[in-house]
């Protein structure tokens, strides 16, 4: 039985797995597109891009899911929407706007938490923006953004299992199968033990990279 | 002729006037000690100088050739901009190093990325970054990151970056007012010394003892004018202005 709840648990995680690697994939640089755009000199742009954000982050991650997954084909009557196949699809891009709207706004955080005298400093040096960007700022923001965006990140882990609202077949709902159809609970503790072991091995990277940066 | 000339500078932010209408020449190998209340414009000065903040009028020349002029509504490219910034070196009340950085690639950064263009030799900018941290004895601190150094240490080191670029002038924006006093003397002395080898050197500062005595010419500025400019005895000593009498009895004990 043991064998039978793994192999089951690890088909759901690796729905999960999926999930979380993409999301981070399109999130983290959508994130920074994201970031500039609200910092844009452009005060329309940067104004709609704030609206956006807020909007987004005042908002469940639930509903958001709902609303893109039955969204479309609601409004198109039927002609464009998603089906059974693009289930996963319509997660993923719930996930990826939510969570490129936070990272956005740490990012934001990390790039103003510079001080301006970093930015003079190079100037009164000579150096161009470009070379300011890549040879001061950027390191200085990394070091800024680790800390929030682990903990962004970790929480991303967790938040994958919220795809199942709309069916996508995830650990959990791999866990749950077997109080409905066995009425075992073991396997729902044993869900919770995938999560524990990723989120251990995330933080043991994520303090790696801390201690990288932590010379300066 | 002078090496520096300023001519009727003026600046604007918005409808408040830092500067209303400044001029003064340097000659080569001189220093020159700025004085003067807060707020009064001195490190708006200095910042137009060194094209951090861009003037709302006036004239700016180095040698002869002009750097800002006033009258010249042409945009400059941000290359253009940093070429004319290049004849001036500034260093920060607050060091401003760069702390992902040790000591002596805080020193040899600028150069290192401007070699591409000046064709100098890697080795050859690491020895004059040695030479320089040697001089402001710093030879021990040359692999300290800036957060191992203290105040005094970080000034030096920034005085060392500003100096590996060889400007033509060099430009102090209160340079020991973020240290603990008993850290000041390090630092001033360390000017003192580049003042003695005939380093062309703008330095504002509430160090009055110092300004006076490492000046060869002084200038008092309020309230956005030159209220007062001469060698430091005319200055310090016999001072025509009420104004800089109050300001200077204001520093007596």
């Amino acid at each position: 039985m043991f064998g039978k709840v793994t192999l089951s648990l690890l088909g759901g995680f690796g729905t999960t797995l999926e999930l979380f690697a993409l999301t981070l994939l399109f999130a983290l640089p959508l994130g920074l597109l994201i970031c500039f755009g609200s910092m844009s000199r452009l005060k329309v742009l940067s104004r709609i891009i704030n609206l956006i954000i807020w909007a987004i982050r005042g908002t469940p991650l639930l509903l958001q899911l709902l609303v893109i997954y039955y969204g479309p084909g609601i409004i198109t009557n039927n002609r464009i929407g998603f089906t059974n196949n693009t289930r996963f699809l319509a997660a993923l891009i719930a996930f990826v706007i939510n969570y490129a709207c936070y990272f956005a706004v740490i990012y934001r955080g990390g790039i103003q938490s510079v001080p301006v005298g970093q930015r003079e400093a190079g100037k009164v040096l000579g150096l161009n923006n470009s070379q300011i960007f890549r040879k001061i700022i950027l390191l200085q923001v990394i070091k800024n953004i680790v800390p929030p965006i682990s903990n962004e990140i970790i929480t991303l882990v967790k938040d994958t299992s919220l795809a199942r609202v709309i069916a996508v077949y995830e650990v959990i709902w791999a866990g749950e199968t077997f109080i409905k159809h066995g009425g075992l609970i073991w396997p729902l503790f044993y869900t919770g033990v995938f999560y524990l072991v990723f989120t251990a091995l995330l933080t043991w990277i994520f303090n790696k990279i801390e201690k990288k940066l932590s010379y300066f | 002729m002078a090496l520096l000339e300023v001519t009727n500078l003026k600046k604007d932010f918005g409808n408040t006037k830092v500067l209303k209408d400044i001029s003064f020449s340097l000659e080569e190998g001189e220093t020159l000690s700025m004085i003067g209340s807060s707020g009064g414009g001195k490190t708006t000065l200095l910042r137009c100088l060194n094209f951090l903040e861009k003037p709302t009028g006036g004239r700016i020349t180095v040698n002869g050739e002009v750097l800002f002029d006033g009258k010249d509504t042409r945009r400059y490219s941000d290359e253009e901009i940093r070429q004319k910034r290049l004849h001036f070196g500034l260093v920060f009340q607050n060091f401003n190093l760069f702390p992902q950085y040790t000591a002596l690639e805080n020193v040899m950064l600028a150069p290192s990325l401007s070699a591409k263009s000046t064709g100098e030799d890697p080795g050859a900018i690491r020895k004059r970054a040695e030479e320089l941290l040697d001089r402001m004895g710093l030879s021990e601190k040359m692999d300290f990151y800036p957060k191992q150094l203290s105040g005094g240490q970080s000034q030096r080191v920034a005085i060392a970056r500003a100096l590996a670029l060889k400007p033509d002038i060099l430009c102090f924006d209160e340079p020991t007012s973020a240290l603990d006093p008993e850290l000041t003397g390090e630092v001033l002395r360390v000017i003192e010394g580049l003042a003695r080898e005939h380093t062309t050197m703008i330095i504002v500062t509430h160090e009055m003892k110092f300004a006076h005595d490492v000046a060869d010419k002084v200038i008092f500025l309020d309230n956005g004018y030159i209220l007062e400019a001469g060698t430091p005895e005319e200055v310090f000593e016999h001072p025509k202005e009420e104004r800089t009498k109050r300001f200077l009895a204001g520093y007596e004990r």
